[in-house]
């Protein structure tokens, strides 16, 4: 019978890069966690986060906050001196989660993932107002307000439309989605 | 030089300014700019989150329609330029993955050959002959004006072709041939939080923090961006920040573009200057030349 694999090989072939080492070679330097701009709000380094992968410690990984403290700005990416693809990592680690239904609790980045490929699916662009309400209520009523005031002055300023757009062709862009099979791992 | 222009979500709305500022001086310094028919969002970050394969769909298809054109693309927004290259890079270096997609592109009476490049819309505005063009075509120049170029991070990161990442200087030279000053600080390559300012908001807003802070530290009249997402979070955010960290922020920050037009003399109107919630109008009024 085949073992199951361990979670540092399903990061792996999550992580679907063409170029990029392997995290085992990773010397545990830190210049990711000293690059990364969003690290004082990480539970986790990333440096941490590649030590946790390859402890096998799996569930501190996927519940941590670090994941969607990542703003993909790659700056520990061009700096890994051994070419680990640090910012694909944490995306494979992003739609591992999302695909398991298992992340931190009240972490917004994964129903605003979600509805941002289903408004694209159904006209093929994206739309600010429409992802508004995966996280407009959810910093509280000073935040609501915020959001609120914002996008009144940014419809007066004609900066935000009332509708929003569809690609022209969308009957064909949605049969060019349907034809693809979604690769990596088995639910 | 003609390109299939690829405008991208944000310019229908949000960052209008952007779109229409770059219309009008792409046109004046001689890049012609032919909207791709029918484009589709790239696919930001938010899709890369769920599925890899159908996000690099998402940019093929665009790809795929400039091939048709027989132009090269060009993208005003960051994220879609990073994208779409990622994509054209993938592509072209992995046949299987170019027969997979290629196959569902059929569908739409399309593929993907690889043949077009991609371009940033400053890469378009920066070679020598449009800089040669941009400083004759300087009617206001902006002299005394202390502009903070502000890079962000996926117009240079990840790594794909470019030469200088950690210290670029592409902005500076287009700002100095405006006649303005580009002053120099260190965090200009530094991330503005992206969408985290939707799905993480107090860590994107201290990033924005540090950034205006910097900036103004080093005497900052205004900055300018090549990416409507920094746009957004280094403008729309200002009053939240001065809230919540007792500063008094009330910087302009507007498009490469639309500063460039500016010093062409273009009436700021017709750059859509002054859609900003911190209107750099007052600021650059006084460049203007009595007639």
């Amino acid at each position: 019978m085949a073992e199951k694999p361990d979670f540092q090989k399903e990061v792996a072939t999550l992580m679907s890069v063409m170029d990029g080492n392997p995290i085992d070679v990773c010397i545990q330097c830190g210049t990711c966690s000293g690059s990364c701009p969003a690290v004082e709000y990480m539970d986790y380094s990333p440096r941490e986060i590649i030590a946790l992968i390859r402890a096998d410690l799996r569930d501190r990984v996927i519940y941590s906050d670090t994941i969607w403290c990542c703003s993909s700005c790659y700056s520990c990416t061009v700096r890994c001196p051994k070419n680990i693809k640090i910012t694909e990592m944490m995306y494979a680690l992003k739609r591992y989660c999302i695909w398991k239904h298992k992340h931190k609790r009240g972490a917004i980045g994964p129903d605003f993932s979600r509805k941002f490929v289903k408004m694209v699916v159904k006209t093929g662009k994206s739309y600010e107002p429409g992802l508004a309400t995966t996280f407009m209520f959810r910093y509280g009523i000073r935040g609501m307000i915020d959001n609120m005031s914002m996008g009144m002055s940014l419809l007066q300023k004609r900066r935000m439309s009332i509708v929003p757009k569809t690609v022209k062709r969308i009957k064909n862009f949605r049969k060019v989605l349907n034809r693809i099979i979604p690769l990596g791992v088995e639910q | 030089m003609k390109y299939s222009y690829f405008p991208g979500c944000s310019l229908e709305t949000v960052a209008q300014s952007y779109d229409v500022s770059a219309r009008i001086t792409a046109d004046k310094i001689g890049v012609e700019l032919a909207e791709l028919d029918d484009w589709n969002c790239c696919g930001a970050t938010a899709y890369f989150h769920v599925d890899e394969i159908l996000a690099l769909t998402l940019c093929a298809r665009n790809l795929a329609m400039a091939e048709k054109m027989e132009l090269d693309i060009v993208a005003p927004c960051s994220a879609c330029y990073k994208n779409m290259l990622e994509t054209s890079i993938r592509l072209k270096n992995d046949a299987d993955l170019r027969e997979h997609i290629n196959l569902a592109l059929k569908e739409d009476g399309l593929q993907f050959g690889g043949q077009g490049r991609v371009f940033h819309l400053i890469d378009v505005f920066t070679g020598n002959a449009e800089l040669q063009r941009i400083q004759k075509l300087v009617a206001n120049p902006l002299k005394g004006l202390r502009v903070a170029p502000y890079y962000g991070c996926q117009i240079l990161r990840p790594k794909m072709g470019r030469e200088n990442i950690e210290n670029p200087d592409f902005l500076e030279n287009l700002i100095s041939t405006s006649g303005a000053e580009a002053i120099d600080y260190p965090l200009k390559t530094q991330c503005c939080g992206g969408s985290l300012i939707a799905t993480k908001n107090p860590v994107a807003l201290k990033m924005v923090q540090n950034l205006l802070k910097c900036a103004t530290d080093k005497g900052a009249d205004l900055i300018v961006t090549t990416c409507p997402l920094c746009q957004i979070n280094l403008e729309c955010y200002q009053k939240q920040i001065n809230r919540q960290y007792g500063t008094q922020f009330s910087l302009p920050v507007f498009y490469f573009t639309q500063l460039l037009g500016f010093a062409f003399g273009i009436p700021k109107e017709d750059l859509l200057i002054g859609s900003e919630m911190h209107s750099p109008v007052q600021l650059l009024t006084r460049f203007v030349k009595e007639a």
